[in-house]
């Protein structure tokens, strides 16, 4: 009871203390205003100081917090890509299926040792890249697990339209144990799942240099590739001129199989492509139509509100 | 002129039955003229870059071999 009256009347005697501070406070800066010359002089020298407080400050913070911050060095963030012409890329054109036709084969011969593509099944190449017959004739190279029989055996059948492309391990453990502990990523959706895309994985192809800039430390087991994070890239290079040989008698230097094996990866991460801009293009068109329809009606039905005139005419004084 | 926009009107928009038939009628046929038009413009801008233009390449050679 004590302590409550005693906290009372603290809190009754703040605000009397409150005002006398104002009110001593405001006399002082009348007083000095009303001082002249050598007053206004150290007014000025305040402001001015506060001004480039303030000014410091905000400078201060936007050099710690307000920079983008790179936490890696250049070498850690890999050589941005050069940024490629890709036909494909452009806001009207399909993919070059003849392109990608040769970009399977490059998958097929080079990358498939390493790499899997286990989200394309064998009927997606139907009408992209391969007729009906080709892909069924690919699928039944592979074998692939059958439900299990009544015995609980799982016995191989041979691979039929619906089946995914086959990886050539058969687990991730598997992949690492055979690649001294790096894990070939799976190429399907690669063009969507690095920075850079298309022109990302078309230097990390064409990017090896003939042996590694002097001071740059490669570890052992891994390869120098500037356009990689961290340089040190596991994949040797493998595109080398005439790898393969094209059935359509393309020359296939190394850069012609990046380029291909690109588009047909970007294929394979956005297989609706084609058909996604042709889409887009019909939108487009009905789009602007419609928005032109609804412009001139706008207009139709403000025209009296525009072109309305108001007169005012003063009373006529008798 | 007013004349063929009284008839069209009495023809078609009047009873309103006939006006939700020749909406559904007309967007119908512009579906279809559309599409097909679009298509060929598409596929100008895609002149020999599709499946269906390198389809008789592979379709040709197999019935070759058989």
């Amino acid at each position: 009871m004590l302590a409550r009256t005693c906290l009372r009347s603290a809190r009754s005697v703040a605000p009397v203390r409150n005002v006398a501070s104002k009110t001593a406070s405001r006399s002082a800066s009348t007083s000095s205003s009303s001082e002249g010359a050598a007053s206004s002089f150290t007014m000025t020298v305040a402001g001015s100081a506060a001004t480039a407080v303030a000014v410091g400050s905000i400078a201060w913070y936007f050099h710690l917090f307000g920079q983008e911050a790179y936490a890696m060095t250049p070498a850690e963030e890999g050589l941005h890509p050069t940024s490629y012409p890709w036909e494909h890329l452009k806001w009207n054109k399909t993919f070059d299926h003849q392109a990608l036709r040769r970009g399977f084969q490059v998958y097929r011969e080079v990358c498939a040792s390493c790499h899997s593509l286990n989200r394309v099944a064998w009927h997606a190449l139907v009408g992209a890249t391969h007729t009906v017959d080709e892909a069924k004739t690919m699928a039944e190279e592979h074998e692939y697990d059958t439900e299990p029989n009544d015995e609980g055996e799982i016995e191989k059948r041979a691979g039929k339209l619906s089946d995914p492309l086959p990886s050539p391990y058969k687990n991730d453990e598997a992949a690492r144990a055979a690649n001294s502990g790096a894990l070939p990523p799976d190429l399907s959706l690669i063009v969507k799942a690095r920075h850079g895309g298309c022109d990302y994985l078309f230097d990390l192809l064409t990017g090896y240099p003939e042996e590694p800039p002097a001071g740059a430390a490669v570890p052992a087991g891994l390869n120098f590739n500037p356009y990689f994070p961290g340089t040190g890239i596991a994949m040797a290079r493998q595109l080398y001129d005439g790898l393969v040989e094209y059935e359509d008698g393309t020359p296939a230097t190394a850069s012609q199989m990046a380029k291909d094996v690109v588009e047909f990866l970007n294929w394979s991460a956005e297989p609706e492509m084609d058909e996604r801009k042709k889409m887009g293009m019909k939108v487009v068109v009905v789009s602007t139509v419609l928005f032109a329809l609804s412009v001139w009606v706008k207009r139709y039905k403000w025209s009296p509100i525009k072109t309305r005139k108001i007169v005012y005419n003063p009373p006529v004084k008798h | 002129m007013a004349g063929l926009a009284s008839t069209i009107y009495n023809s078609l928009i009047r009873k309103n039955t006939v006006f939700l038939t020749t909406i559904f009628a007309s967007a119908f046929v512009f579906e279809l003229g559309f599409d097909s038009i679009s298509n060929r413009v598409w596929d100008s801008f895609n002149q020999g870059r599709q499946w269906k233009d390198i389809r008789h390449k592979y379709v040709q050679a197999e019935e070759d071999e058989e």
